[in-house]
């Protein structure tokens, strides 16, 4: 009954990775009420009866490949979104095709600053339908209570203010041509650069509030939401001409240069003849992304932290449901010996072992991927970075599925190896 | 009184060893013995004599090292594994000390299981079943899972689950062994009554000497030879002279 319910409020989360699940229910279902079935799916009928009689190791079976596929989602998708967070700031700017760069850029926040006229250069290139230039730097924002935040600040072409962000919630992105405008996110606004009372609640910044950036006053205008930043600093928005003002002075202060292609053009050769044409590095969208989140995979700890939660999820499910899994069986290895005396073939014991594995695998699997998207679903709202794409399920599906072939495989080889003789042993 | 009838079992020379070396162990020194249709022999002898070693060759689930050993003409030795399994599943009944009985399983589900595993259809096995389980007295307890049987009624149910599919041969080890007395004799009457018949044998291995009176014949075994063969009158009749 508790199963039953657990399994219903998971299915309401996520039911694709249940379909599994709900095939071997159907199936058990139809082998429990047909009176009809044939004797080898009655014979599966008895493994399942078998592996559901031993409540105490059914049950322990089906918590360590539940608490296995949990930590292997789970960890996996927090991994997933920490990467996207690295890279977020390229899926809300969609309009260009190619960023052209300084060719010493690492990642999206390895900022080398480019002279403006290399936006001029660009656009001379055969194939760039439009190049426009993009200030990105993180400035220091100075609070109305007198504190400082880190905020990522993002200066748009002034004339197209083309990479503005991709959900303007309050305000329009034009009213960044008023004086001293800028437009914020809204977990920004609402949390670091939200004003907080001295009774500890926190007001969060609205259009027409005001705060300082680098001694210059900056007017909220407009409230964005935008993908978290990999640091979860606020977002702000803001023109190329004003982001040069807020920021230090320095000789040089465009960070990237936004290309569109004409229609027709194949973006890697004309990636190429950008930098052939400027000595500046281009890279496609994707190629950006991915030049990003090999930096962080190459020169940060984060893979291996989470490579290794992972793999002691894996440890775990091969520890503990490998182990009662095996050891569920030798329980049961005087019934299997009596079976295989009475006549059972190695072929209906091999798939009786098989289908108790798949039965636990599959409830195992659904329980822990439904909580990790309960999780998933749950820390939506906080700083949790989570993300639960379809590959990642055939991920975690994949790693339960060896977890059960390995415990199956001892279960096997035990159950073929066996000698009906055992049937006379009196112990 | 020696029935002429087909013979079931023929063992010739067989001889079976366990362990190599400084571990080796002969538990059947050249058996030789004969169990014709229709008789209920029962293997006698000390423990380690090689009762059990010895229906479990003649059972099919344990390979002798030398000799024949053949059921109705038949020599496990010269079957395969699948062929092995098949026929011992067609035409050899069990019956354990300790009963075996799948404990998630009902009664009738357990006594069918011969039945389902052959490929009778599951409404067939499971009326077949009812049928048998009347036979043994337990008609009103076919929904009880072995747990909530006593040991006489799980004996019971293991009966019926090793006549359920009509064998050529029934083996028995220590069918009484766990049981108390009374219990026993009844489980031995109830096996004389519904596991004998004039096309099949019986085989028990005991060493309970209370249940020697429900044998046609004793075959007498020790060290691993089977040293006398007579009929249970003679035998028990020896036994009280001596």
């Amino acid at each position: 009954m508790f199963c039953t319910i657990v399994l219903n409020v998971c299915f309401t989360f996520h039911e694709k990775a249940f379909q599994g699940i709900r095939t071997i229910i159907i199936v058990s279902r139809i082998f429990w009420f047909n009176p009809n079935t044939k004797s080898f799916e009655i014979m599966n009928l008895i493994a399942l009866k078998m592996l559901i009689g031993n409540r105490a190791k059914y049950f322990g079976i089906i918590i360590g490949l539940m608490f296995a596929s949990l930590l292997i989602t789970q960890q996996s998708a927090i991994f997933m979104g920490l990467m996207t967070r690295t890279y977020g700031f390229l899926t809300d700017t969609q309009l260009p095709d190619i960023w052209v760069m300084d060719p010493m850029v690492q990642y999206i926040d390895d900022l080398k600053p480019l002279k403006e006229t290399d936006s001029l250069r660009v656009r001379s290139v055969e194939g760039v339908a439009w190049a426009v230039p993009l200030y990105k730097g993180l400035l220091k924002a100075r609070l109305t209570n007198g504190t400082f935040q880190a905020c990522h600040v993002i200066g748009l072409d002034d004339e197209t203010l083309i990479g503005g962000p991709p959900h303007i919630l309050q305000g329009q992105l034009a009213d960044l041509r008023r004086s001293d405008a800028i437009i914020i996110d809204i977990v920004g606004a609402a949390g670091k650069l939200a004003t907080k009372l001295p009774d500890g609640k926190r007001v969060p910044l609205k259009i027409g509030d005001t705060l300082e950036l680098n001694d210059h006053r900056a007017v909220v205008v407009g409230i964005c939401r935008v993908q978290r930043p990999f640091q979860s600093q606020p977002v702000i928005y803001t023109t190329f001409s004003r982001a040069t003002i807020f920021a230090p002075r320095e000789r040089k202060l465009m960070s990237f240069v936004l290309v569109k292609a004409k229609p027709g053009q194949d973006l890697c050769q004309l990636c190429q003849r950008i930098s052939d044409s400027t000595g500046l590095a281009a890279y496609t969208s994707d190629e950006f992304k991915n030049l990003t989140v090999r930096y962080f995979m190459k020169y940060t700890g984060i893979p291996i932290n989470f490579g290794t939660t992972v793999i002691l999820g894996f440890i775990v499910g091969i520890a503990i449901a490998g182990q009662t899994f095996y050891n569920f069986t030798l329980d049961n290895i005087r019934y299997f010996g009596t079976l295989k005396a009475m006549g059972a073939s190695d072929r209906i014991l091999l798939r009786m072992v098989l289908l108790q594995a798949g039965m636990v695998g599959g409830i195992g699997y659904g329980l822990g991927v439904g909580a990790a998207s309960a999780i998933g679903l749950l820390s939506g709202r906080t700083e949790l970075s989570f993300r639960l794409p379809w590959q990642l399920l055939l991920v975690s599906a994949a790693a339960i599925t060896l977890i059960c072939a390995a415990s199956a495989v001892l279960s096997i080889l035990k159950v073929l190896r066996l000698e009906p003789a055992i049937v006379f042993k009196n112990s | 009184m020696m029935k002429k009838a087909t013979v079931v079992v023929r063992c010739k020379g067989v001889t079976k060893t366990y362990g190599t070396g400084s571990t080796e162990v002969h538990a059947l020194n050249g058996v030789d013995l004969e169990i014709h249709a229709g008789e209920h022999m029962m293997l006698v002898g000390p423990s380690g004599s090689g009762k059990t070693t010895l229906i479990s060759i003649i059972a099919g689930v344990l390979g002798q090292d030398h000799g024949e050993c053949s059921i109705f003409d038949r020599d496990f030795s010269h079957m395969n594994r699948y062929e092995k399994t098949r026929y011992r599943g067609q035409n050899i009944g069990f019956v354990f000390q300790m009963f075996n009985l799948i404990p998630a399983l009902s009664a009738v589900e357990n006594v069918a299981v011969p039945l389902l595993i052959q490929g009778v259809r599951r409404r067939e096995a499971i009326n077949r079943a009812h049928e048998i389980l009347d036979r043994v007295g337990l008609g009103d307890r076919s929904l009880s899972r072995p747990e909530e049987l006593s040991g006489g009624q799980q004996q019971r149910i293991a009966i019926a689950r090793a006549i359920i599919h009509n064998p050529k041969l029934i083996v028995c080890d220590e069918p009484t062994s766990a049981l108390d007395h009374e219990t026993g004799h009844k489980i031995m009457e109830l096996l004389c009554e519904i596991a004998v018949g004039t096309d099949r044998a019986l085989i028990v291995v005991t060493h309970d000497a209370r249940i020697f009176e429900f044998a046609d014949r004793i075959a007498k075994m020790d060290d691993g030879r089977v040293t006398l063969v007579t009929s249970s009158f003679h035998y028990l009749s020896d036994k009280k002279k001596n």
